[in-house]
């Protein structure tokens, strides 16, 4: 025992560093599947309230972009008004999404999992699994939620999949982020009997119940036949430019949770 | 001597300030991000316990990764370049004398010195920092770009600010 002793303490320095590096990679460990990251992130207040003061200064910089963003949406919106009332048709109530505008408070874009946070929380109704989008489109999905604040998992994350269709033909295929480029994506499971064009338009499926059919995910840029597989792929240019989020909208599907009882109904008989 | 520690704690503050509000927002070429905030773990006094270089660089790495989004990933770089620093230092100069009193830095060693020194450390740490942010090998020739380019960036400013707070001796 005296040995052991002598010896551990001769080599203490070595044994620290073993020990700090298990802490590291335990941590590491956790957050991999990424609840790890929102309990100690996202229920926190102050780098929560840091980053707000930070925001609230650099966000007169981009005042005239914003403005610009927020003129162009109010003009798309007053020509979707004037559509439905030239075409004199009832105008359907849809009601099975709300959403909740937010200000972005802190982002990233170069590392491998990118997270955003935003200024709304559970006292304003954000719930985990929510959708969040852009103006342009699609931004990530909610997954950790305090008080006031949240934390989403950009489109731009390792295990980022969204269920997507091409808008021309409503085929499925996945959306995946390989390559850090924040601009760019991936779209993955084509049928190789589908021919894909530059520019065509890629469009949320609707099948997951995180975000309504048809919002932008992004526009084709290259389309690739792997020859002698069953599946090609296409690099996609996103519609959400990630570098310059400002404002968002977090989308809370009203009947997610009837639908989750029908689903979990049908999987118990 | 508490002198010394006070300056060293606002060198901390501020470097993890300056890394989580101006460095991380920096993007050059869309991916690079220089990680200037090891310049803290570089700067150590000469005198300072081993124990201590370790519990230092464990904080300062939690520091980052708690306001970066990203978990453990820098403590272990920034661990893992302060068990190599006291190994460095005797290798590039075997024959120092702690009891001259000199401090890190380009004024008592050197250009030539200061430069190998920090390209070594940072190096290290750059590489296991994408590497083990990305946690994937067949992402190997992007992540070692980025990594690189990080690297040289990194490098260039420590050497910079090396020169911007240049104090002439006596």
């Amino acid at each position: 025992m005296r040995y052991l002793i002598a010896f551990l303490w001769k080599h203490s320095f070595f044994f620290l560093f073993v020990f700090l590096e298990c802490i590291a990679f335990l941590l590491m460990i956790n957050s991999q599947n990424y609840q790890g990251t929102v309990i100690i992130n996202s229920t926190n207040q102050f780098t929560g309230t840091l980053n707000t003061i930070y925001t609230n200064i650099t966000d007169y910089f981009s005042l005239r972009k914003s403005n610009q963003q927020l003129l162009e949406e109010n003009t798309k919106l007053h020509n979707l008004i004037l559509t439905y009332q030239n075409d004199s048709i009832p105008i359907m109530h849809d009601t099975t999404y709300e959403y909740i505008g937010a200000r972005v408070i802190s982002n990233s874009v170069h590392h491998r999992n990118n997270y955003i946070r935003l200024n709304k929380g559970s006292n304003d109704g954000v719930e985990i699994d929510m959708g969040v989008v852009s103006d342009k489109g699609i931004v990530g999905i909610v997954i950790g939620v305090s008080k006031n604040f949240s934390t989403v998992m950009s489109l731009l994350h390792k295990d980022s999949k969204v269920s997507a269709k091409i808008k021309k033909n409503n085929q499925l295929a996945n959306i995946v982020w390989e390559k850090i480029d924040y601009q760019r994506g991936k779209l993955d499971h084509i049928p190789t009997h589908l021919l894909l064009l530059q520019g065509d338009t890629i469009i949320t499926s609707g099948n997951s119940l995180i975000f309504p059919e048809g919002i932008n995910i992004g526009f084709v840029e290259h389309y690739f036949q792997n020859e002698g597989e069953n599946l090609n792929s296409a690099s996609i240019l996103f519609a959400t430019d990630f570098n310059a989020l400002h404002h968002v909208y977090i989308i809370k599907n009203k009947q997610k949770k009837e639908i989750q009882e029908l689903i979990n109904e049908v999987e118990n008989e | 001597m508490n002198n010394l520690l006070l300056k060293n704690i606002a060198r901390f503050i501020v470097l993890v300030l300056l890394q989580i509000f101006i460095f991380n927002k920096i993007l050059l070429f869309g991916s690079v991000n220089p990680y200037v905030y090891i310049l803290f773990v570089l700067l150590l006094p000469l005198e300072t316990p081993k124990y201590f270089l370790l519990i230092s660089a464990f904080v300062l790495g939690l520091s980052i990764d708690y306001f970066s989004n990203t978990i453990g990933t820098n403590i272990a770089s920034s661990v893992f370049i302060a068990w190599i620093r006291p190994a460095l230092i005797r290798a590039l100069s075997p024959k120092l004398d702690l009891s001259q009193g000199l401090s890190i830095g380009i004024q008592d060693f050197g250009f030539k010195w200061m430069l190998l020194y920090t390209s070594i450390l940072v190096t290290i740490h750059h590489f296991t920092l994408f590497f083990l942010e990305v946690f994937r090998f067949n992402e190997l020739l992007d992540t070692l770009k980025r990594a690189g380019l990080s690297t040289v960036f990194t490098i260039l400013i420590i050497i910079i600010s090396q020169y911007l707070f240049y104090k002439p001796k006596k």
